[in-house]
């Protein structure tokens, strides 16, 4: 288990095992502190910049995920698992 | 005025992950696979509809929807409109036959919402699954919701202007139903047949978006079962089972496991030529889209692949 710090106008954080996204660890514990939609990769909704922590990534649609925006540490946190404890920041839908 | 549309055929979606993908929409929904082909793409038809394919699935970098494709009563109706898409302005790119497996030529033409359609006349008849002589009422093998049908698409995109001009004046769709905000048309609901809509679109700031396909099941009862089976496989929710207030179909929204919507749905509205079409005000928004909660909801409204 992880424990996820998630930076925002207002702190939040919940814990998160490795075979869960960031995303569907959050709604395992009602926390509300990053945006949920299809929780497929699709629709960018739930996009986080990582700031800290290890993790691996499934495939997120470059419609809302570019090569570049992935480069400086952006995702979609319902394809995101953690691999230690990290510290990300909510980026909402643009 | 019908056209020679006879209404929706297929729609090709993209997914992130093929094999996540059939599992989902074979297993799950219950479509039958009828093919696939050299690109890779997967070819699915729900087990009422006779055509080879209803929904073709192609692995892509990000998800959303390919095309929507609408089929018309023959070559010359295809002909005759294919000049007419011109003459409205879109850009028309002619597909050969057997770029899809077993479907005649294509017409494809852009549209004011930043949507790709096309029109065929000729696609390979398998059959219903029950077959066509003396025919059992279902088939005794069908998975998971049993999809009858492919029905419509909701899309959303800005020109809903320019849409209803294409769609109903050039192709020879009804609207049937919309919804208002003072002169502004923030939603439209069209079809060439009885059924409420063929296809729809609500007004956004974006072009091109995908909001949900969505398939036709037999009853409200098969429709808490698709609920059912959407916490027994922990498929990502989106709301329901409610009702629409719009079309008044009964129905439940779900993701496939690369964030498309989909909707399985039964019963609703009907829409016969020469109906008046049916106006929801902008004050009654909520009752419009969810007439139990009458309250909106932000995810449905703005997440789109
Ligand atoms: S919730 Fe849609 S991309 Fe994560
Ligand atoms: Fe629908």
């Amino acid at each position: 288990m992880f424990h996820i710090d998630v930076v925002s106008s207002e702190d939040k954080s919940f814990e998160c095992p490795p075979e869960k996204s960031l995303l569907h660890g959050m709604e395992s514990q009602s926390v509300k502190a990053i945006n949920v939609g299809c929780r497929g990769g699709g629709c960018g909704f739930c996009k986080i910049r990582i700031l800290d922590g290890e993790f691996e990534t499934k495939k997120m649609s470059i419609k809302f995920i570019t090569k570049e925006e992935q480069a400086e540490g952006f995702a979609l946190s319902c394809r995101v698992f953690p691999r230690s404890d990290m510290r990300v920041m909510a980026v909402g839908n643009d | 005025m019908q056209k020679g549309v006879i209404g929706t055929a297929h729609v090709q979606i993209r997914v992130l992950d093929m094999d996540e993908a059939v599992t989902h929409y074979r297993d799950r929904l219950g479509l039958l696979e009828t093919d696939r082909d050299s690109q890779g793409r997967v070819y699915l038809k729900g087990w009422t509809e006779a055509d080879k394919f209803s929904v073709v699935l192609r692995e892509a970098d990000e998800a959303g929807m390919d095309f929507m494709g609408f089929k018309v009563l023959n070559n010359e109706v295809l002909a005759s409109l294919r000049q007419d898409l011109i003459d409205f302005g879109c850009n028309v790119e002619d597909i050969p036959a057997g770029e899809l497996n077993g479907c005649g030529a294509r017409v494809r033409f852009d549209s004011p919402t930043g949507h790709m359609f096309e029109l065929f006349a000729e696609k390979e008849v398998v059959g219903r699954a029950t077959g066509h002589r003396n025919p059992d009422a279902w088939p005794m093998d069908l998975k998971g919701m049993k999809a009858t049908r492919l029905d419509h698409c909701l899309l959303y995109g800005d020109d809903l202007d320019g849409s209803l001009e294409l769609f109903r004046d050039v192709l020879g769709f009804w609207l049937t139903e919309e919804a208002m905000d003072g002169d502004v048309r923030i939603a439209q609901f069209l079809t060439t047949s009885m059924k409420e809509h063929e296809i729809a679109f609500i007004r956004s700031e974006g072009k091109g978006q995908f909001h949900h396909a969505s398939f036709l099941l037999e009853s409200w009862e098969d429709v808490l079962k698709a609920a059912d089976l959407i916490s027994m496989w922990d498929i990502s929710i989106d709301i329901g089972p409610t009702r629409h207030g719009l079309t008044h179909g009964q129905t439940i929204y779900f993701f496939d496991p690369s964030g498309n919507r989909n909707e399985t749905f039964a019963g609703g509205d009907w829409y016969v030529p020469g109906m008046p079409t049916t106006t929801w005000d902008a004050e009654k928004l909520g009752k419009a889209v969810f007439y139990h909660a009458r309250e909106l909801n932000e995810r449905f409204l703005t997440v789109t692949t």
